[in-house]
């Protein structure tokens, strides 16, 4: 096949392809692109998570059309959404249900690049965009669950933005920056609105770097040993298009049962209660994908404390590059890791297990176990790992 | 990855080409299918019930010569007392010479309103205030207001010229009379909108343009 760039004007293919170099760039980054030729399965779960975005974003502008972000119209123009609007329901449940599989997804994919290692150089960058999108999910979540204006949208954005007033120095200036006035009303619905709405496609052109980054670092895979030769690779496409492909399909028919069939598994039924300034619900909850940031919260017997260490368990992942100073990327290569590890996952769970429940002393002491594993892995068994550590 | 190099047969056609083709189109497929509810979530959410409701309308404090406005059906609808010097311009030959439909042959009103002065009685106009050009709506033009005006409507977005009756004149850009809609006179100074006892079955949506 002769190179577009030096066929005639008359051929569109090569006229395009000296103006804009996009079909070159398709071939090259999509087509030919050189794939480790032993990824599994987990690897499939970036590609989830771009196609529920898409979702989420297409279902958001819809839902946008019908919402009205006023205290006085907010609950009810949600409720028209739901039982008026032809197809509303769907399209609801389609964003509702889309959280669950985003953050799913998320904690997958991390806990993946985690345990193969996938954090370490040269790819650091692309871990550090990856965290930054994890950030900006959580506000965005935060924000669009304050939009249907029921008891826990209420209740929930009191407590977050409270916990945000108690951060020293910075905390007052924020948290009156998105209330915009004494007490959580219209002003801040308008404004957690428009965040969310924002947040949405900065989160989307974030995306673009961390695609963009993973194209220049390639991807790492389960040995944590990069392909040394083209042998040891094989093309983005036909190999891995249609693994994703195939393995989308079977991720969308668990989205769409959680959609279709268990379109209230999630939801909390005080939240189809009007937001309510006189009456905090009895049993507050946070969604599940909090659960266990909020078991933070709760298990340590001080505001700052809480909030100090809930933020840390994420600080710590953003450091983690540095803390981590071994070579050897794969967990199942390293015998300390490799124990280590799963706890920490464990840790997480449980946490979230916790965050579910009452706050029992059972499950208090569960949270503080949980919370001190998490730390003691990052901070002393990562660094300490990297020493002592023979590879096996 | 041998097979995929498995050069093309003479034809140029290649072993995946079917399975390719076949999941491009049903990829496509429920694309499509995915987009149905979006679109149908852009609908009329109800089903309007206005289409139904009448409109009664107390004609006592109107004095020959003037006009009102009402709202029915979220159309503005106007109500003209006549005068003896309106209705007989209404009948010039040369007024009805310059008009594009004279006659109403058009179907712009129900059949007790096809007559000369589109009404169902003589002294008083009902009708649609919407411009059969571009929809904006007219304003009324006192008889005498200037000295050529017999009492009528002009749109003030493109110039259309609508007389007392409400029908177009030739050299405007509107192309039909103005709608009548169907009304009913319960006494001498009550109206009732949205029904004709002289044309039961006329409905709004049968007309050619409102």
């Amino acid at each position: 096949m002769t190179s577009p760039l030096k066929t005639p004007d008359t051929d569109p293919r090569g006229w395009l392809e000296r103006r804009f170099p996009v079909m070159s760039f398709v071939r090259r980054e999509y087509v030919a692109f050189p794939m480790p030729i032993n990824l599994n399965a987990l690897w499939s779960f970036g590609a989830f998570l771009i196609v529920t975005m898409a979702v989420m974003v297409a279902s958001g502008l819809f839902l946008a059309i019908n919402y009205t972000p006023d205290i006085t119209q907010a609950f009810a123009s949600v409720e028209a959404i739901d039982r008026q609007i032809p197809s509303g329901w769907f399209i609801r449940s389609l964003h509702m249900g889309g959280v669950t599989m985003l953050f799913g997804c998320l904690y997958i994919h991390i806990g993946r690049s985690l345990w193969y290692g996938s954090y370490k150089a040269p790819r650091e960058l692309l871990w550090l965009t990856g965290l930054g999108l994890m950030l900006m999910l959580m506000v965005t979540a935060f924000a669009g669950y304050v939009l249907p204006w029921g008891q826990m949208s209420y209740w929930g954005a009191t407590v977050i933005l409270n916990a945000v007033h108690a951060i020293p120095l910075i905390g007052q200036p924020m948290s009156e920056l998105l209330l915009g006035g004494d007490t959580l009303g219209n002003v801040a619905l308008h404004r957690l609105f428009v965040l969310h709405f924002t947040m949405a496609f900065a989160i989307l052109a974030t995306i673009a770097l961390h695609v963009a980054a993973l194209h220049v670092v390639k991807s790492n895979n389960p040995s944590g040993i990069d392909p040394v030769s083209p042998t040891q690779t094989l093309p983005f496409h036909p190999y891995y298009t249609s693994r994703d492909g195939f393995a989308l399909c079977l991720f969308l028919m668990v989205y769409a049962g959680l959609v279709f069939f268990l379109p209230d598994l999630l939801t909390l039924a005080d939240n189809y209660v009007q937001a309510n300034p006189l009456v905090t619900p009895r049993d507050i909850r946070p969604e599940w994908y909090f659960a266990p940031f909020y078991a933070i919260l709760r298990a340590v017997p001080s505001r700052l404390g809480g909030l100090f260490l809930a933020a840390g368990s994420l600080a710590v992942l953003f450091v983690l590059p540095w803390l981590d100073r071994s070579t050897i990327r794969s967990a199942t290569r390293r015998p300390m890791v490799r124990l280590s590890l799963p706890l920490a996952f464990a840790s997480f769970i449980l946490l979230g297990i916790a965050g579910m429940h009452a706050p029992s002393p059972a499950w208090l002491l569960v949270s503080r176990l949980a919370i001190g594993w998490w730390f003691i892995h990052f901070l002393l068994v990562m660094p300490l790992a990297s020493e002592r550590e023979m590879s096996s | 990855m041998t097979q995929s190099e498995t050069p093309p047969s003479p034809d140029g056609t290649r072993r995946r080409d079917l399975l390719a083709t076949g999941t491009v189109a049903l990829g496509c497929a429920g694309a499509c299918a995915l987009a149905v509810p979006f679109l149908d979530s852009l609908k009329n959410p109800v089903a309007t019930s206005l289409s139904d409701s009448n409109l009664d309308v107390d004609l006592s404090a109107l004095t020959p010569g003037q006009a009102m406005t009402v709202q029915w059906r979220d159309w503005p609808v106007f109500i003209q007392r006549r005068t003896p010097q309106m209705l007989a311009a209404l009948q010039a030959p040369d007024h009805l010479a310059s008009l594009r439909d004279a006659d109403s042959t058009i179907l712009q009103q129900p059949k007790d309103a096809t007559n000369w002065h589109r009404s169902v009685r003589p002294d008083y106009g009902v009708l649609i205030g919407i411009c059969t050009h571009l929809g904006c709506v007219p304003s009324f033009e006192k008889p005498g207001s200037t000295p050529q005006a017999q009492g009528g409507y002009f749109c003030p977005c493109h110039g259309s010229h609508f007389d007392a009756a409400g029908r177009v004149v030739r050299r405007a850009p509107a192309p039909y009379n103005l709608p009548v809609p169907p009304v009913t006179f319960l006494s001498d100074t009550k109206l009732r909108i949205g029904h004709s006892a002289g044309d039961p079955g006329f409905s709004m949506s049968d007309i050619q343009q409102i």
